[in-house]
């Protein structure tokens, strides 16, 4: 039995920690687990076959989007960053690259007014009224 | 550097926050809209248009046999309203001061603020935009300005509500007169009329500039809709030797899905 989702001692990391290398380690076997059945269906003749393969892949691609969800919720920083990559049209490279710079700069300033944002950061008042 | 062009402006790291600082204190209390309805987003500047899941049919068709549909969108709507800020009360500010005369901005965070609110409330027909109070089939109640009789007809909306089967909470806009009034009122014992109002709706009181009258709608979510592009922000324009040209900008859509979720207070 491994434990190599631990890069540290485990009997010294938080079990918030623990928790999340595991979700970490289980995300890394969704996304290994979708390449895989992505390359048996290039070379799967049997029509039936590749259905349930494709069923099956369908599932990876879940359980690697719960897992992904779950991560980001832990880590407002890299949820933050991810809001600007994910689900956006054009470049991905510049929108990692913008998406970064906001959410680091932000995380800098701790609160605090962001210089250079795109926005106030208002949002929602939904619940904030008296 | 985003379309807004801020590190075009000459305008300090300290400046920036003195100024974005001053936009979301006097934006936040007026924006009455975003207290009542629900918010996606933001979704970015690029975004032109809200997903209806409708279609038009179209009448040709590139080839025989094949039907063609139009997808139909409900393109954003973009708002600007510029102001100036004194490049000397600039300088004062990366002094220190604290006392920065930004009153051009205080309006102009307040126009804004009542575009939107008038937008969602009473809608915006030149953007396609219906407001929840011109969407309610329900008939309207009028407010009157004897405001201790404003229980009874929050307490009638209410009713009219639960009886189109829409459920609570409820929220409660008001024009300013309105709300005035309410808070200056203090029933028969004492009994502040704004804490009443509260009980009826099991909701917020919101307090709507740019609101003619009021509404009643309810907060339980997935009846009026709210997408935004790039939500509030402030942009650079341009600037001389005595005064850096900014302005308060966004871009959203507004759609009612369930016109029978409000009532309509009028003046």
């Amino acid at each position: 039995m491994g434990f190599d989702q631990y890069h540290e001692p485990a009997q010294e990391l938080p079990a918030e920690t623990r928790t999340f290398a595991r979700l970490c380690a289980s995300l890394t076997e969704e996304a290994e687990a979708i390449g895989w059945y992505e390359q048996r269906l290039a070379v799967e003749p049997d029509r039936q076959a590749r259905a349930i393969m494709r069923d099956a892949q369908g599932e990876e691609f879940k359980h690697f989007a719960m897992d992904l969800e779950f991560l980001l919720r832990r880590t407002p920083l890299w949820r933050e960053i991810a809001q600007g990559i994910l689900f956006q049209e054009g470049d991905i490279v510049e929108h990692g690259e913008e998406a970064e710079e906001e959410a680091v700069e932000e995380a800098a300033a701790e609160g605090a007014p962001v210089v250079g944002s795109v926005s106030l950061g208002i949002g929602s008042l939904k619940g904030a009224q008296r | 550097m985003s379309h807004l062009l801020r590190g075009l402006a000459p305008i300090s790291d300290a400046g920036w926050e003195v100024i974005d600082e001053e936009a979301r204190q006097r934006l936040a209390p007026a924006l009455a809209a975003r207290k009542l309805v629900d918010f996606a987003g933001p979704h970015g500047w690029q975004r032109s248009a809200t997903n209806l899941g409708r279609t038009d049919g179209l009448a040709g068709s590139p080839a025989e046999g094949v039907e063609a549909k139009q997808r139909r969108v409900l393109s954003l709507v973009e708002l600007r309203a510029p102001f100036d800020v004194s490049r000397a009360e600039l300088r004062d500010a990366d002094r220190g001061a604290l006392d920065v005369d930004l009153a051009a901005l205080d309006q102009a965070a307040h126009r804004i603020a009542v575009a939107e609110n008038v937008a969602v409330f009473q809608g915006f027909e030149q953007a396609g935009i219906t407001g929840l109070v011109r969407a309610s089939p329900h008939d309207s109640i009028a407010l009157g300005e004897d405001c201790e009789r404003y229980p009874r007809h929050v307490a009638k909306a209410v009713d009219v509500l639960l009886g189109a089967g829409i459920e609570g909470p409820y929220g409660l806009a008001l024009s300013p007169d309105a709300h005035t009034r309410v808070l200056e009122t203090s029933e028969h014992g004492g009994y502040p009329l704004l804490d009443h109002l509260r009980k009826i709706l099991g909701g917020p009181l919101v307090w709507a500039p740019g609101v003619e009258g009021g509404a009643v709608a309810s907060l339980r979510g997935g009846d009026f809709l709210f997408d935004s592009g790039q939500d509030l922000s402030i942009g650079y324009d341009s600037h001389d030797a005595d005064a850096v040209q900014l302005y308060v900008e966004e871009s959203f859509s507004f759609r009612v899905a369930t016109p029978e979720a409000a009532v309509a207070l009028t003046p």
